[in-house]
């Protein structure tokens, strides 16, 4: 890599790694954080490609209080670097992949780590508010921030300089079934992250939509787009229909059950 | 009396910026108040002129506050009129304040984290990676610019909606369109879902089940086929009408399982998923557990 694509690299870990935490530009997700890496190391292409592969795992992994989901930011920024150093070009995509799941564990670490830095921080902060020192309270809440960011930037900045023929005899000795192997767990591991979020937001009610959506999807020539648009026409029908109940029954114009009412009221 | 001293529209926008980072002196002690005051400063400043008012309300932001980052924005527009009323000479107590931030954070939280992680990001994140995997720049960004003009509108608008609503809002949310937004969102998310077990879970059993010789006529006889421009054409349009390349017809476990239901096994494996982080086992130990499944089950031949 040259120097300039290094300097590139590093400042889009960093800002992987402050969003992170933020999560809200989604510069950490595998899809933008893999993507970047790849134009600023003119490897746009398999990067892409890992990107939507490795989101495709991550996509329900999420924050939720104060619980870190794995850390899909070191993942998806030191897999693409590996890809790039290692140049197997799309090939390398299965191997980067199994490289970048143990990596999400150890970025939690870092997280952890950083998050404990923070309660220092916020008490910085405590005293700088006894005094109304706006710009202290800004400083530190940047710093904060900036230290997040490193939390990514410099594991990369590692990567980067470990010469490529190093990565790339690394990535030669692993064995085939080590690596096929991988790649087939990698199929299964998505499930994971679909169960966290059925999980969250499973009822009784919203079940059938999961079977109708499943069935559907079988038909290969059906886009997300086309699945997308069935899915809110069946939501808003279903919507319209439990208004339609709802009134009805408020309106106390009966059981909810016409024909019963005829039967009630025939004499 | 002195003139009302109001929250121009640029410190509300510059409020609703700074939350952007919210989250990020994010601790384990109170959270997210760090980024919480970071947002509230402009207010401050504008609302209150002596030291010592300044200094209360800073750290009266700084108590502990946690919910899903982009519906703060209605939490901190509801605290932007209690301090507008306050700075006036309302009788806001600081509990009053620190009410409404606790007593929202929470069933807030429950709305955004499974309308913004649950539903909005796994669906774009799928319909960007879809394309991503076939090495179209086009996904990623089609996921980002629509990410961030969704996540932007939301912050900003509810922002001002707490805003104008002020007390009121808690009300409003309990009931209404909220509660249709959360439903539709988890129709659509369910939907989705189902079609992405199906498609994006694969598990592929390799052992073979059958191998059936097929009759005479049912597969292209290669022996009689010519090298030629020809021959291709003959075996091209033997093919398309049905007949198949080997004299074998080979059946693994996987068409088998196919033809019940397509998609199958990564839906009970799915399930199976769902129950075990029910049950508290973490996801990464899923995680690593299904590699080496998928290790060993390589290894022996099984998939």
């Amino acid at each position: 890599m040259s120097g300039i694509s290094i300097v590139l690299v590093v400042i889009v870990a960093f800002l992987a790694g402050m969003e992170g935490i933020l999560d809200e530009f989604q510069f950490h997700q595998p899809l933008v954080a893999c993507t970047l890496i790849g134009l600023v190391t003119g490897q746009a292409v398999p990067c892409i490609i890992l990107g939507g592969t490795l989101q495709m795992i991550a996509l329900g992994w999420a924050n939720i209080g104060a619980a870190v989901a794995p850390d899909a930011a070191l993942a998806s920024v030191a897999s693409a670097i590996i890809l790039v150093s290692g140049g197997q070009g799309t090939a390398g995509v299965d191997t980067a992949i199994a490289v970048a799941v143990p990596l999400a564990v150890a970025g939690l670490f870092l997280t952890m780590i950083v998050r404990t830095i923070s309660v220092a921080i916020v008490h910085q902060m405590d005293a700088a508010a006894e005094k109304a020192n706006f710009g202290a309270i800004q400083m530190w809440q940047l710093i904060a921030i900036a230290l997040q960011g490193c939390r990514i930037a410099i594991p990369a900045a590692a990567l980067c300089v470990i010469p490529a023929q190093i990565v790339q005899n690394f990535l030669n000795s692993m064995p085939e079934w080590l690596t096929s192997g991988m790649s087939v767990g990698g199929g299964m591991v998505v499930a994971v992250g679909y169960a966290m979020v059925i999980n969250m937001m499973a009822t009784a009610e919203v079940w059938p939509f999961f079977a109708i959506g499943f069935c559907l999807a079988a038909i290969s020539d059906l886009t997300l787009i086309s699945l997308g648009a069935i899915a809110l026409a069946f939501a808003f029908i279903y919507l319209r229909l439990s208004e339609n109940a709802a009134a009805a029954s408020a309106a106390g114009a009966g059981s909810g059950d016409p024909l019963g009412d005829i039967l009630d009221d025939y004499e | 009396m002195a003139e009302r001293i109001e929250l121009q529209k640029n410190d509300r926008l510059s409020v609703c910026l700074r939350s952007t980072f919210l989250q990020g002196s994010w601790n384990y002690e109170r959270m997210q108040n760090g980024g919480w005051v970071f947002a509230m400063i402009p207010a401050i400043k504008r609302l209150y002129t002596t030291k010592e008012e300044q200094s209360a309300a800073l750290k009266r932001h700084l108590e502990f506050f946690n919910t899903h980052p982009y519906v703060a924005s209605p939490i901190l527009g509801v605290t932007l009129a209690l301090e507008e009323d306050r700075a006036n000479g309302a009788p806001v107590e600081d509990s009053a304040i620190q009410g409404v931030k606790v007593g929202m954070m929470g069933p807030l939280a429950g709305v955004g984290d499974p309308v913004f992680w649950f539903t909005v990001r796994p669906i774009l994140g799928a319909l960007g990676a879809s394309l991503a995997m076939s090495g179209n720049i086009l996904g990623p960004i089609l996921f980002f610019v629509l990410w961030n003009v969704i996540r932007f509108a939301f912050m900003w608008y509810t922002q001002e909606f707490g805003y104008r609503v002020g007390m009121e809002i808690t009300k409003d949310l309990s009931g209404g369109l909220l509660k249709k937004v959360t439903k539709v969102a988890s129709i659509l998310g369910m939907f989705v879902l189902g079609a992405l077990v199906e498609r994006w879970v694969s598990i592929n059993f390799v052992p073979v089940v059958s191998k059936v010789q097929l009759s005479e006529g049912a597969y292209i006889d290669w022996d009689n086929i010519t090298g030629d421009a020809a021959g291709i054409k003959t075996a091209l349009s033997q093919y398309a009408g049905g007949y198949s390349l080997e004299p074998e017809k080979v059946t693994t476990l996987q068409n088998n399982l196919d033809s019940l239901i397509p998609g199958f096994v990564p839906l009970l494996l799915t399930l199976l998923c769902m129950r075990l982080l029910k049950k508290n086992v973490s996801a990464i130990a899923i995680i690593l557990g299904l590699f080496v499944i998928g290790i060993v089950g390589h290894v022996i031949g099984l998939l």
